[in-house]
C-alpha cells in the first residue's frame, strides 16, 4: 500500500492584550459599541500618522523569548496593499522582510515524545475592522464598518512546516495558546477573535524529497475545527492524488456546518501586496538591555511547572498536565496545597470537583466562587472527621452556589458529623428493632444485610454518622442478639 | 504705506507699541484679498469670521497684559494639505472638495498657540502633485507677477498670497522643490527645513520620506520667525528628530566673512535658463566679495534626481492616496453597483488626472516583479544621492544653486508634457531625496520682469547657515522689496 506523509504549518494571529491600539491611543476593550473606540488614526484620516506602542513590542518581545525567538536588534514595519472597506487606510502596517523575531521553536508532546516545532518568524501588525453586511435589509440594506477593531495590535506567529498530523496541529496550538497565556500578553480566545489560525497542509508520498502542492485553509473557529478541516483536506488531497488529478495552490475556506472546504473565489486570493517599508515609522531598534529586561518578567512557562509538578506533588503527568495548562488553575492549585498540604486529596479536588463545577456553568478558574483558602478549609473539616467525604461534597456544592465558608455552612445546616457512640448507638437500636427481617438474615449468615441497615442509620441521621462507628456499633450489637 | 504691505516682524514691532491692533492688520488683509483675489485666485478657502474672531482674542490678551505669542495677531495662510479643525481640507481634489477636519495639525496647533490668525487655506496642485498649481480641481493660481504665467507649486497659492500681499506669513509643504519653486516663481522668500525638524503630522501625505512644511515670507526675517514656531519634535510623528531647536533669529547676522560656499558644476549646464544662470551668478559674486569663500564643487548622481524622485514619491503616494475610497469621508461616486465599481468611479471620478498618473507609477515600481529594478534600485541611489551631499559638506558649508532652471513658465505651456513639468524640480528634488534644508530668495528680475530665485542648501539641522547667508544677501541687495504691479 502507498503512504503519504502530510506538511502542516500553522499561521496563528493573536490580539495582544494592551490597553489601547498599536498606534493610536483609543482602547482595545472588546465588545463596545461599534465605532465608539476610533479616532482620526485608526480611521486614516488624511494626515495621519502612526506612532508605535511600547507596550505591544514589548509583549512580541516576550512572546517571542518564550518561544526561543532571535529577537531583531532592528526591525522594520512594512505597508501591505489592499483595498477593503475594513481597512481605513487601504494599507495594513505589518512586518514583512525585516520582522522583530526570528528562528525559534515550540516543544509539543506527541505520541512519539517530545518534539520541537519551528517558529519561523513573529511580527507585529495591526488588525482589521469588522464588517457587518445588511444587504437586502429593510433598514439599511448596505454593509456596515466597526472600526473599534482596527488598529489593535495582533502577533503573528508562523511555523515551519514541522507539523505531521492533525492531531499534532491540535497540541500545537494548545501548547502554543497554554504559552501566550502564562505570558498575560494575550487571552488567546478563539470565540471572541483573539487567536485566529490559517494552516497551509500538503501531502506527499513517503520518501519523496519535494512539497506537495499545498492548500491554505482559513475559516476555522475552534482547534478542533482546525484539526477536523485538516483532516478533511488531507483525505481530499489524497484522494486527489490517488486518482491523479492535479492539487493546486490555493486558499479554501472551512465549512463548519458541511465539514469541508471549498475553495475561495481566485478573484478574492489574486493579491499583490506591493510591500514596501512603512515611511511613517523609522526602524524599531530594540536595546540589548530591553530584550534582557523583559527576558527577566517570564515567569515559569507551563512545561517548567508541570515537570515540577510532577516532582515536587508526586502528581502523574496526565494531572500534572492538566493543573498547569492555564496559569490562574495551577495557581490555584498551589494556594489550595499551601494551606493543606496533602497533593493527592487536592488534585482530586479541584480536578474532579471545582473543574467539573466551573465547566457545568461555563466560568474560569479566575471566577471561581470558591476561593483556595475556602477549598482548604473544606478540606480540613473533612480531615478533622468534623464531616464526612460525602457530606463535604454536599458543602461543597453549597459552597459554589452561596460563597460561603464551609464552616458557616456545616453549623448553619448542622452538618457536624455524629461521632458521640451512645448517640449512634441509640439509633441503631432503633434500627435493629424496626427491621427485624434484616436482622434474621444476618444472623443467618447473610452478611449482605448490615449494608442495608447502614443505610437506615444514614437516612435516620441525615447522613450526619461516622460511617466507621455505625458499621462497627452494629456488628457490636448485631453480635450480641 | 498699508499694513498689509509691512512684513511679520515690523508688524509685530507696531503691535507692540501699540500702533496697531491685530484686528486692524487683518482687516487690511482682506481689504487686499477683495482687491486682487478675484485675480489671483491663491485661496480655496477663506476664513474671515473666524480670522477676526482670533484677532480680536489676541488684542484682547495683549490689553490685559498677557504674552500672546511669537506670531501673535499675525495673519498666516495655510496650504490646503494641512489640516485645521473644522475647516475644510481639500488638498485642491475634487476627492476631498467636502473634507472637514475633526483634528488639528501639530505645526496648526503650534501657530495657533503662538496666536497666529489663520487667513484662509492655500490653493495648490493636488495633493502637491506639481509645479505650477495648474493641478488643481478648483481653478489655477495666477503669478502676481504676470497673470499669464504659472506662481510655480504645489505650494503656488501661498507663494501667490504672501507675494500679493493676500497674507503677510504663509506655510506651504515641499516634496520636491514644492516650496522653494513657488517662492522663486513669485520672488519671495521660501525655506523647507530639514528632514524630521519640523512635524509632518496633520499634512496629509503626498509622499511620507520626502514631505516638509515649511515657511513663506516676504523676507529672511519673516521666515526665521516662522521657523521657530513650526520647528521641534513632536510624539504624533515618529520621523520627526528630537532635537534642540535654535532660536533661527539670531542666525539673522549680516555677515558671510569665512563662510565657505560650494558651487555645484552638475547645476550650471544645458537648460539653465540663461538669465537665469546670469543672475545666480552674480548672486555668487557678491557673496564672494561679502567675504564667503567660494568652490566649484561636484554632486556626480545629481542627473539621477529627477528619475529616483519619480520613482520612490508616486510608490509612495500610491499607498498614501489608497485611503480616499469614498467609504469614510469625502467624494462617493453615486448609484454603483458594488465595492469594486464604488472604488473605481470614486476613485476614477474624484482625482484629477496627474495624481492619477503618479498613482499608476508608483503601482506599477511597487508591483511584484518590479519591486527589485525601480523601487529597491532608486532607493539605493538615493542613497548615493545623500552621500553626495555628505561628501560635499565637509568640504563646505552651504551650497549655492539656481531654484529651478527657468523664471516662471506661461500657464498651460507644459500642462501637456509630464516629463518638461517634471524638470522644473530638477535643482530642488535632491534636497529632499537627501533630506537637506534649502532656502529660495529673489535674486533678480527676467526682461519679462518675472523673479528669478537663488538656492542655498545645507547639511541636515543646519538652517542656521542657510538663514545667515541668506540674511547676509538680502541686506545687500534689494530684490525683496520690489512688489508686484496689481
Amino acid at each position: 500500500m502507498v503512504e503519504y506523509e502530510t506538511i502542516i504549518g500553522l499561521e496563528v494571529h493573536v490580539h495582544l492584550k494592551t490597553e489601547s491600539k498599536l498606534f493610536c491611543g483609543c482602547s482595545t476593550e472588546f465588545g463596545a459599541a461599534p465605532n465608539t473606540h476610533a479616532c482620526p488614526v485608526c480611521t486614516g484620516m488624511p494626515g495621519i500618522l502612526p506612532v508605535v506602542n511600547k507596550k505591544a513590542v514589548e509583549y512580541t518581545i516576550k512572546s517571542a523569548l518564550a518561544l526561543n525567538c532571535k529577537v531583531a536588534s532592528r526591525s522594520i514595519f512594512a505597508r501591505k496593499n489592499y483595498f477593503y472597506p475594513d481597512l481605513p487606510k487601504n494599507y495594513q502596517i505589518s512586518q514583512y522582510d525585516e520582522p522583530l523575531a526570528q528562528n525559534g521553536y515550540l516543544e509539543i508532546g506527541t505520541d512519539s515524545g517530545r518534539r520541537r516545532v519551528g517558529i519561523t518568524r513573529i511580527h507585529l501588525e495591526e488588525d482589521a475592522g469588522k464588517l457587518l453586511h445588511c444587504i437586502g435589509s429593510r433598514e439599511i440594506d448596505g454593509s456596515l464598518v466597526d472600526f473599534n477593531r482596527c488598529g489593535v495590535p495582533l502577533l503573528e506567529i508562523v511555523s515551519s512546516p514541522d507539523i505531521t498530523s492533525p492531531e499534532e496541529a491540535y497540541t500545537y496550538l494548545t501548547t502554543l495558546k497554554n504559552i501566550i497565556r502564562y505570558l498575560e500578553v494575550s487571552d488567546c480566545d478563539m470565540e471572541k477573535g483573539s487567536l485566529r489560525c490559517d494552516a497551509n497542509v500538503s501531502v506527499r508520498l513517503v520518501g519523496k524529497k519535494e512539497l506537495g502542492v499545498k492548500a491554505e485553509v482559513k475559516n476555522m473557529n475552534s482547534f478542533r475545527a482546525i484539526q477536523k478541516a485538516l483532516e478533511y483536506e488531507v483525505k481530499r488531497q489524497i484522494k486527489a492524488l490517488e486518482s491523479e488529478e492535479r492539487i493546486i495552490q490555493e486558499t479554501r475556506l472551512w465549512d463548519e456546518k458541511k465539514e469541508r472546504t471549498y475553495p475561495m473565489r481566485s478573484k478574492e486570493e489574486a493579491h499583490d501586496y506591493r510591500y514596501f517599508p512603512e515611511p511613517d515609522l523609522v526602524p524599531l531598534i530594540v536595546e540589548k538591555e530591553w530584550i534582557e529586561n523583559i527576558r527577566k518578567t517570564i515567569s515559569e512557562l507551563p512545561d517548567e511547572r508541570r515537570e515540577r509538578f510532577i516532582r515536587e506533588y508526586k502528581l502523574s503527568e496526565y494531572n500534572a498536565g492538566v493543573l498547569t495548562a492555564e496559569k490562574a488553575l495551577a495557581n490555584y492549585f498551589e494556594k489550595v496545597v499551601k494551606l493543606y498540604n496533602n497533593p493527592k486529596v487536592v488534585t482530586n479536588w479541584v480536578m474532579v470537583e471545582l473543574l467539573g463545577r466551573l465547566n457545568a456553568v461555563n466560568k474560569e478558574v479566575e471566577e471561581s466562587p470558591i476561593s483556595p483558602g475556602q477549598l482548604a478549609e473544606l478540606l480540613k473539616l473533612m480531615e478533622k472527621g468534623t464531616i464526612s467525604g460525602k457530606i463535604a461534597k454536599t458543602v461543597f456544592e453549597e459552597m459554589f452556589n452561596s460563597g460561603k465558608n464551609p464552616q458557616v455552612i456545616v453549623e448553619e445546616k448542622k452538618l457536624v458529623q455524629i461521632t458521640d457512640e451512645k448517640e449512634i448507638g441509640k439509633i441503631v437500636e432503633e434500627v435493629l428493632k424496626e427491621n427485624p427481617d434484616a436482622v434474621e438474615e444476618y444472623g443467618k449468615g447473610k452478611q449482605k444485610a448490615i449494608g442495608h441497615l447502614v443505610g437506615q442509620v444514614m437516612r435516620k441521621t441525615q447522613g450526619k454518622a461516622n460511617p466507621q462507628l455505625v458499621n462497627k456499633i452494629l456488628k457490636e450489637k448485631l453480635l450480641k442478639k | 504705506m498699508e499694513l498689509y504691505e509691512l512684513s511679520a516682524h515690523e508688524l509685530s514691532e507696531k503691535m507692540e507699541k501699540k500702533e496697531i491692533s491685530s484686528e486692524e492688520i487683518v482687516r487690511s488683509i482682506y481689504n487686499r484679498i477683495n482687491q486682487v483675489e478675484k485675480k489671483l485666485h491663491s485661496f480655496v478657502t477663506l476664513t474671515e469670521k473666524e480670522a477676526l474672531l482670533q484677532a480680536r482674542n489676541i488684542d484682547e490678551k495683549m490689553r490685559k497684559g498677557e504674552f500672546p505669542g511669537r506670531v501673535a495677531g499675525i495673519p498666516v495662510a495655510i496650504k490646503d494639505n494641512m489640516c485645521i479643525k473644522n475647516v475644510r481640507t481639500t488638498c485642491s481634489s475634487h476627492i476631498l472638495g467636502n473634507f472637514i477636519s475633526p483634528y488639528e495639525a501639530t505645526v496648526v496647533k503650534r501657530l495657533r498657540d503662538e496666536g497666529a490668525v489663520f487667513i484662509g487655506k492655500t490653493n495648490m496642485d493636488e495633493f502637491a502633485m506639481g509645479s505650477s498649481t495648474e493641478n488643481s480641481y478648483f481653478g489655477v493660481t495666477r503669478n502676481p507677477w504676470d497673470m499669464d504665467y504659472i506662481p510655480g507649486g504645489s505650494s503656488g497659492g501661498s507663494a501667490t498670497a504672501v507675494a500679493s500681499d493676500e497674507t503677510i506669513l504663509a506655510i506651504g509643504s515641499d516634496t520636491g522643490g514644492s516650496i522653494r519653486q513657488p517662492a522663486a516663481c513669485c520672488g519671495v522668500v521660501g525655506l523647507k527645513p530639514t528632514y524630521g525638524r519640523v512635524s509632518r503630522y496633520g499634512l496629509v501625505a503626498f509622499a511620507s520620506s520626502l514631505d516638509q512644511i515649511g515657511p513663506f515670507g516676504k523676507d529672511v526675517e519673516d521666515a526665521a520667525l516662522l521657523m521657530n514656531v513650526l520647528s521641534g519634535y513632536d510624539e504624533n510623528d515618529s520621523t520627526s528628530v528630537n532635537l534642540d531647536v535654535p532660536d533661527f533669529t539670531k542666525s539673522l547676522i549680516e555677515n558671510v566673512k569665512g563662510i565657505k560656499i560650494g558651487v555645484p558644476k552638475e547645476y550650471f549646464v544645458k537648460g539653465l535658463d540663461g538669465e537665469v544662470e546670469r543672475a545666480v551668478k552674480q548672486a555668487i559674486e557678491l557673496l564672494k566679495n561679502l567675504g564667503a569663500k567660494i568652490f566649484e564643487i561636484s554632486l556626480p548622481h545629481t542627473e539621477y534626481g529627477v528619475a529616483v524622485y519619480y520613482l520612490i514619491a508616486p510608490s509612495e503616494a500610491s499607498a498614501n492616496l489608497a485611503r480616499y475610497d469614498g467609504v469614510r469621508y469625502g467624494y462617493r461616486s453615486p448609484e454603483t453597483e458594488d465595492l469594486l465599481e464604488e472604488y473605481e468611479k470614486t476613485r476614477g471620478e474624484g482625482f484629477g488626472a496627474e495624481v492619477k498618473r503618479r498613482i499608476m507609477l508608483g503601482t506599477y515600481a511597487l508591483s511584484s516583479g518590479y519591486y527589485d529594478a525601480y523601487y529597491l534600485k532608486a532607493q539605493k541611489v538615493r542613497t548615493l544621492i545623500k552621500k553626495d551631499f555628505d561628501e560635499a559638506f565637509e568640504k563646505v558649508d552651504a551650497i549655492v544653486t539656481p531654484t529651478a532652471p527657468t523664471p516662471a513658465f506661461k500657464i498651460g505651456e507644459k500642462v501637456d508634457d509630464p516629463l518638461q513639468m517634471y524638470l522644473s524640480d530638477i535643482f530642488t528634488i535632491s534636497a529632499n531625496l537627501a533630506g537637506i534644508p534649502g532656502i529660495s530668495q529673489p535674486c533678480g528680475f527676467s526682461k519679462k520682469g518675472l523673479p528669478i530665485g537663488l538656492q542655498l542648501l545645507a547639511k541636515p539641522f543646519d538652517e542656521e547657515v542657510l538663514l545667515r547667508i541668506a540674511y547676509t544677501y538680502e541686506k545687500n541687495t534689494e530684490w525683496h522689496k520690489r512688489k508686484p504691479k496689481l
